[in-house]
């Protein structure tokens, strides 16, 4: 039997990376239990159409603001009394800790931000390291495997909708003395668009020079519907908020066109971006690694450049 | 309030990375090393709790002596005291490392507050904070933007789920903290000074294993065609909007 974590989303719905995560489950071979956390009735219309046959809910007051650590005590719990094959979960920053502390209350390895697993004797996975830029083989080895997967993780197959979903109330047995932290508040972001989801972003590093020197990325953004990102070495520098970085300790995106202004392309830079549809780079420098790595490229200073670019869709719009 | 800083020793790659001849690492041959930016800024946000409260922020690293290094980076951003625990390599499996940080804080004096990155900037494995946490039964958020600290607890905000979620905990607490939480200072000459003469207390580290091990490194293949050069400067103008067009991203 292998458990997979079913994360949820603002509207209680399984998310997509879940989805993902019961087919990846489902080649494992073996019998499949989605694993929530809710109230009977609130999830299993959704789960049915993914083939779901058992669904575990935990319910529990401590679970009612779904801390991490909290759900990670509850899931070890569970994967201790089923002894389970596998405990498989996204891997979401929300879903990686819910796994972390599972595994370490369980006593075993956690291989996290996996693109394959191949069950044997021993049990081997692929991950990304260096958020992607790296895949790593490594062995898994312990008497229950608990990974956390990453998009693309398998190929999508339709599957058969289960006729039926056999729901399972369980109460955890969480520990009353642990000292644990509780969610106090949350604020709605405005909605609108983000770095993540822009499907055009004009980014800046180094070459943009200054705060001021963004202006004219945010005009081309602003005529082409995208959003303005950049480098760490703009947000170091104080030109723009670490909100806008992009890159292995900024956001990751994959919009339909990237464009790199005055950015080298280090590697911690590059897998934020190396998921973009195509990349244009403007750079004065032809071997910059990002030049190579882009679908075009303008050789030259960004700051005449850009200008003209937003001039030369300015005339054509005749604006 | 006393706060300690787990770091790690990662090496600095470039825009290419070579790997060993057997594959089961980065060849660091010819590179230089740092901490990871989500262990800079919990480093910053150390040295600006311990100011603000008259208290002490540590800086703990597991591997061998070179990564002394590091530990005293940390020191000449402001840190006042540096532990390394040893073992052989900078880079051990995640319950190793556990296991070597969950010795040291119950040998060493009590900290109020743990700070991790929220992933290491080399493994990344995203779990050590929640490890050590788990160990020590101390209460632990992740993906922190934001601390603030009271008489005995700790607030902490995250983004998730499309907003901003504050959390609190009783201290002792444990944070994995991401870049962005602040701005990291740059050492001073004088803070360089100090930290190049100040003593390093050297643990020794646990006889842990894993099941988790690596057996290769792999370039990620890369399908990307050649790229078009669409020209030079200003004159470029009209072939990238040509390209724009074609997107359909303008009219
Ligand atoms: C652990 C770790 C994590 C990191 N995470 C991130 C991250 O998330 N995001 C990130 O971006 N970086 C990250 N970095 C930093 C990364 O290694 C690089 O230092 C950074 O991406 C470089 O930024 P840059 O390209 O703007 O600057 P540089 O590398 O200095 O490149 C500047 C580029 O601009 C060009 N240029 C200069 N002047 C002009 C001009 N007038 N017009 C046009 N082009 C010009 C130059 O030819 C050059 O190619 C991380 C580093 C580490 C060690
Ligand atoms: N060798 C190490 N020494 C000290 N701290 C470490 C080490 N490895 C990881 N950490 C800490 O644990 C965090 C998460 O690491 P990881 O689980 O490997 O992604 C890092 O950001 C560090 O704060």
């Amino acid at each position: 039997m292998v458990l997979a974590w079913i994360e949820r989303d603002a509207q209680g719905s399984p998310t997509a990376a879940a989805g993902e995560v019961l087919a990846t489950a489902r080649e494992l071979g073996a019998e499949v239990t989605a694993v929530a956390v809710g109230e009977p009735g609130d999830l299993p219309d959704d789960l049915a159409k993914q083939g779901v046959a058992h669904l575990v809910l935990l319910r529990h007051d401590l679970l009612a603001d779904a801390e991490p650590a909290t759900v990670g005590e509850a899931l070890a719990g569970l994967a201790a009394a089923r002894g389970p094959a596998a405990v498989l979960a996204a891997a979401t920053p929300e879903s990686t800790e819910v796994l972390a502390w599972a595994a370490a209350a369980l006593g075993v390895p956690l291989a996290t931000a996996c693109t394959g697993i191949r069950p044997g004797e021993p049990w081997e996975v692929t991950r990304e390291r260096a958020g992607g830029i790296l895949l790593e083989d490594a062995v898994l080895d312990a008497p229950v495997h608990l990974a956390t997967l990453t998009g693309g993780a398998r190929t999508t197959g339709e599957t058969a909708p289960a006729p039926e979903v056999g729901v399972e109330v369980v109460v955890p047995e969480l520990d009353p003395t642990l000292p644990r932290a509780r969610l106090v508040e949350h604020r709605a972001r405005a909605s609108g668009m983000t770095l993540a989801t822009a499907p055009v972003v004009v980014s800046g590093g180094r070459g943009v020079g200054s705060a001021e020197g963004y202006a004219v990325l945010e005009e081309l953004a602003g005529l082409l519907g995208g959003a303005v990102g950049c480098s760490r070495v703009a947000t170091n520098n104080g030109w723009r908020p670490h909100a806008d970085q992009v890159g292995l300790t900024g956001t990751r995106i994959s919009p339909d066109l990237y464009v790199a202004c005055g950015i080298s392309g280090a590697t911690q830079h590059w897998v934020g971006c190396m998921s973009a549809r195509s990349i244009l780079a403007v750079n004065t420098d032809p071997e910059a690694a990002m030049v190579r790595r882009a679908t075009w490229a303008v050789i030259g200073d960004v700051h005449e450049v850009l200008p003209a670019v937003v001039a030369e869709i300015r005339r054509r719009a005749g604006t | 309030m006393d706060v300690l800083v787990c770091i790690k020793r990662v090496p600095a790659v470039g825009a290419e990375i070579a790997l060993t001849a057997d594959a089961t690492a980065v060849d660091t041959r010819h590179l230089g090393f740092t901490i990871g930016p989500h262990e800079e800024c919990a480093v910053e946000e150390a040295v600006r709790l311990a100011d603000r409260t008259g208290g002490r922020a540590g800086v703990l690293t597991v591997g061998p002596p070179e990564t002394e290094e590091q530990l005293r980076y940390a020191l000449s951003m402001g840190a006042d005291h540096a532990i390394r625990v040893e073992a052989p390599v900078a880079d051990p499996e995640p319950e190793v490392t556990t296991a070597a940080i969950t010795g040291a804080l119950r040998e060493l004096p009590p900290y109020d507050l743990v700070l991790f990155g929220e992933a290491s900037a080399d493994a990344g494995h995203a779990q050590v904070g929640f490890r050590v946490a788990c160990a020590l039964r101390r209460p632990i958020v992740g993906g922190v933007k934001g601390i603030d600290v009271g008489e005995e607890h700790v607030t902490l905000r995250r983004e998730a789920g499309g907003g901003v979620e504050v959390h609190e905990a009783p201290l002792p607490a444990v944070a994995a903290v991401l870049e962005g939480l602040n701005l990291p200072r740059y050492p001073t000459i004088k803070g360089r000074l100090r930290a190049k003469k100040a003593p390093v207390r050297v643990l020794a580290g646990p006889a842990a294993t894993s099941g988790l091990r690596t057996l290769r490194l792999r370039h990620r293949p890369e399908a990307r065609a050649e790229t078009v050069l669409l020209g030079h400067g200003a004159g470029a103008a009209p072939a990238v909007v040509d390209v724009l067009a074609e997107l359909g991203v303008v009219r």
